[in-house]
């Protein structure tokens, strides 16, 4: 079987003014995989992650260069329409945000902001989106119940069903359980095991055993720099660079 | 950006998506960030009325008041006792004076009262006393000041007349009224300032040794200090052109108050008791009396603004 | 010598004082002015048209003087700051000139005293562009002094409304208007209101301004170039000029009145904002 490349960054370094907080990497992602990254913090994974969907460009003074292809077409030109670019590549972060509106506005958030307005169309989006993030058992039956309301696993969950619902084909998720309890977080590790058949997940996570348990692929980044890149199995057990195997040994970070 | 694109091993991409991702991206393009585009423009457009208020307001009073302030002399029109706008003398000076007396008189009582105020709401109140004085100062800045004007004309000047002589309109009267008008303005500012020193100033203090009182007055105020000069700043500034309470309990007489019974005239309240009827070179005394005023409170705010405000925030005000 | 610990609660007991008398200030203010214009108040003082310069009759034309001004300030000054905001915040980067520029000429508008906006009101809107004494030079003037108000109470609720809230919108693909109307305004509409609330107080206490610009006829305000005169013009000149005191006093009561449910109704809808993010 032919692995295909969902993702392909090409030299990619990011400066905030003065400080690079990426030295040029070069990473390809495989469809339909779960790619873990790892590292201590200010190692520049997030930024990478951030690259991607080019969020980074929402702070001042972020000057970036080299290349990310997704499928094929360059992220980074004129022509790329940065909203139509996050349709495609969702986004789950740390905190689980919802709006301060009841759960079936959350997932229909994005759609309706894509232009449609069939409450019928609406309605199944919001069910399947739900569905999908396995919450539609614990709130299909008060779906106009305020998201706040929700525990954090659950407003988690709703989060991810709101990415959804924009049917993207890549989602990168953010530290997505660093926020959750140790139950919640088993139930969005499963999920991410379900959604990796239709989607590309990038997933950074400061959770080495996470990263082992859930993903198909590692990086291990430090001081802004793609240590290695390899196979999860073969980088936690048998890693090739040093300073890969101190961090994963807990010799620091 | 470069767009290298020779370099991409495409896997199983079909060249009828990649047009489908393409041509998507250009109409969207032209439909949303031209869009986008636009509404921070008119947004902009819509910020820049503050800058065009300041500078209209400035071009058209100066245009109105400096050429007579040219006319009769900036000194004289300054510090000449003489205001007789009918027979062409124009001088302010027994105005700057009243305006200077009843301003100062009322910072005298209202300051040290204001800050001991926003250090019980800070430090000494039980949390809730503190919030619900705090919304009894909001009220206390919400009542108009023809009110407070009318009440001090009923109440206070009465009451000065009668126990310490005098007609009671005075400079006196105008302080007390003015000095309750400004308290808000004091408490508020110095309270946020007060409530923004860091705990650990205060718990490093008490750890010290230091009682609660010598913690406020050796640590807490010291570093609240420049907020606390602001919040005085603001309610001189407040004081200097504050119209309606002043015109109705001072008496409004064109000369130098010798003592805080005597009567007096502000600089706003000689534009507004006589602006109904002024023309010519009456009427450009009062707008070039608008000037002086307005340069005052102008010098003031930049203080405020550019020095002691400068990368800090000390809330609504 | 007093030790200290006695020292202390003497202090303390001075700062109860203190505050207690602020407290009182506030009261007997209120009572006093209650007490006196009780009685005078009644249906008729608020639905007749006054008479004889105000000595007889009610006082309607100056309330309805009162709501048409500030109505048409408001109408004025609410897009436009509630603009100025959304553009400071959310699209003005931190370190632009301009915003910086934009930012120190509304704090300078904001302690700029009434009179001075009256003298410039009257310039300008009065013999300017020759609107006469009218409710519109009057609304234009007032709108410029509401504008500071509403613009600073907007930004600080905007700037409450958490940053994840954007980045999110954002990350589903919404454009930055979008994200602003439907994700950034609703939680932070609490917080506008009130500044408009506030703006609204402003509006009825003000009297240097109002009389310069747009003078004091007692008459019914119909259009928008007649003059008319507010509920505070109104008792300015009863009490100045000595025509009733009675009425005066009827007249600052229900002005308190005002001020009070205005004062309450801004905090209610600032508790709906701390509740909202």
């Amino acid at each position: 079987m032919n692995p295909k490349i969902k993702i392909k960054t090409s030299d990619i370094s990011v400066f905030y003014k003065d400080f690079q907080a990426l030295h040029g990497i070069n990473m390809d992602i495989q469809e339909h995989k779960v790619t873990a990254l790892i590292g201590p913090s200010g190692c520049g994974k997030s930024t990478f992650l951030r690259s991607i969907n080019r969020l980074n460009e929402l702070i001042a003074g972020t000057v970036i260069r080299g290349q990310i292809y997704i499928d094929a077409s360059p992220v980074y030109c004129k022509e790329m329409d940065v909203v139509a670019l996050r349709k495609q590549v969702g986004m789950v972060f740390q905190k689980p945000s919802v709006f301060p509106m009841s759960i079936y506005e959350n997932v229909a958030y994005g759609p309706r902001i894509h232009g449609i307005k069939n409450r019928e169309q609406l309605d199944e989006i919001v069910e399947n989106s739900l569905k999908a993030a396995n919450l539609w058992g614990e709130v299909g039956e008060r779906l106009n119940a305020p998201a706040a309301g929700l525990s954090g696993g659950q407003q988690q969950r709703l989060v991810i069903a709101r990415v959804l619902a924009v049917e993207p084909q890549v989602i990168l998720m953010d530290e997505p359980a660093s926020a959750l309890d140790p139950i919640s977080t088993a139930r969005l590790e499963e999920l991410i095991g379900e959604l990796k058949k239709n989607y590309t997940i990038v997933i950074v996570t400061h959770n080495m055993q996470q990263a082992a348990r859930i993903s198909d692929y590692t990086g291990f980044f430090l001081n802004g720099e793609l240590v290695e890149f390899s196979a999860t199995n073969e980088l936690f057990v048998n890693p090739r660079d040093q300073r890969t195997e101190d961090y994963i040994t807990g010799r620091f970070g | 950006m470069n767009n290298r694109t020779q370099e991409i091993t495409v896997g199983t991409m079909d060249a009828a998506k990649l047009l489908a991702i393409r041509s998507f991206t250009r109409k969207n393009s032209t439909l949303g960030f031209n869009r986008d585009k636009l509404v921070e423009t008119i947004l902009m457009l819509n910020a820049a009325i503050f800058i065009l208020a300041i500078a209209a307001i400035s071009l058209f009073i100066l245009i109105r008041g400096l050429p007579l302030i040219f006319k009769v002399g900036i000194t004289d029109f300054l510090l000449q006792l003489e205001w007789n706008p009918t027979a062409g003398s124009f001088g302010i000076g027994t105005m700057l004076a009243g305006t200077l007396a009843v301003t100062l008189t009322a910072l005298l009582w209202a300051v040290p009262m204001g800050l001991a105020t926003s250090i019980f709401m800070v430090e000494l109140a039980p949390p809730r006393i503190g919030t619900l004085m705090g919304s009894l100062v909001e009220l206390l800045a919400g009542i108009p000041s023809v009110v407070y004007g009318f009440f001090g004309l009923i109440v206070i000047i009465p009451f000065i007349r009668n126990y310490l002589g005098g007609s009671g309109l005075s400079v006196l009267a105008g302080a007390i009224v003015l000095g309750v008008m400004i308290l808000p303005t004091i408490i508020n500012i110095s309270r946020d300032a007060i409530a923004a020193v860091p705990l650990d100033y205060k718990v490093g203090s008490l750890a010290l040794g230091a009682s609660h009182y010598q913690s406020i007055r050796r640590v807490i105020l010291p570093a609240a200090r420049s907020g606390i000069i602001t919040a005085i700043i603001l309610g001189m500034g407040r004081a200097i052109g504050e119209t309606m309470a002043v015109v109705m309990v001072t008496g409004n007489s064109t000369i130098i108050p010798h003592s805080i019974l005597s009567p007096t005239r502000t600089m706003t309240s000689n534009i507004v008791l006589e602006m109904g009827y002024a023309s010519g070179d009456h009427q450009a005394a009062l707008f070039a009396t608008g000037v002086v005023l307005f340069i005052f409170i102008v010098i003031l705010n930049l203080v405020v603004n550019l020095t002691l405000k400068a990368g800090k925030n000390y809330g609504a005000n | 010598m007093v030790p200290t610990k006695d020292k202390e609660k003497i202090l303390t007991a001075i700062f109860w004082l203190l505050a207690l008398i602020i407290v009182g200030i506030l009261f007997s203010l209120i009572a006093y002015i209650a007490v006196r214009g009780l009685p005078g108040l009644s249906m008729d003082f608020i639905l007749q048209a006054p008479s004889r310069a105000g000595k007889e009759g009610g006082i309607s034309t100056t309330i309805l003087g009162t709501l048409y001004l500030t109505a048409v300030a408001l109408f004025l000054a609410v897009p436009l700051g509630v603009a100025a905001a959304i553009y400071l915040e959310e699209y003005a980067r931190p370190d632009s000139k301009f915003a910086w520029l934009v930012n120190l000429t509304a704090e300078t508008l904001a302690g700029i005293p009434s009179i001075i906006f009256g003298l410039f009101g009257f310039v300008f809107f009065v013999i300017f562009l020759g609107l006469g004494w009218s409710i519109i030079s009057g609304a234009l003037t007032l709108a410029f002094m509401v504008l500071p108000t509403i613009t600073r109470t907007a930004q600080e609720a905007i700037l409450s409304v958490p940053r994840e809230y954007r980045e999110n919108s954002l990350a589903l693909g919404a454009g930055k208007w979008q994200t602003v109307c439907r994700v950034v305004i609703p939680p932070a509409l609490p917080g506008i209101i009130t500044g408009i609330i506030l703006s609204i107080g402003r509006a009825v206490g003000e009297t240097a301004a109002i009389i310069l610009t747009a003078g004091s006829s007692l008459n019914m305000p119909l259009s928008l170039s007649d003059s008319t005169r507010t509920m505070s013009v109104h008792l300015y000149l009863l009490a100045m000029e000595g025509v009733s005191m009675e009425r005066a006093f009827s007249t600052a009561f229900l002005i308190i009145i005002l001020i009070i449910i205005i004062n309450y109704l801004a905090n209610l809808s600032l508790k709906r904002l701390a509740v909202n993010n």
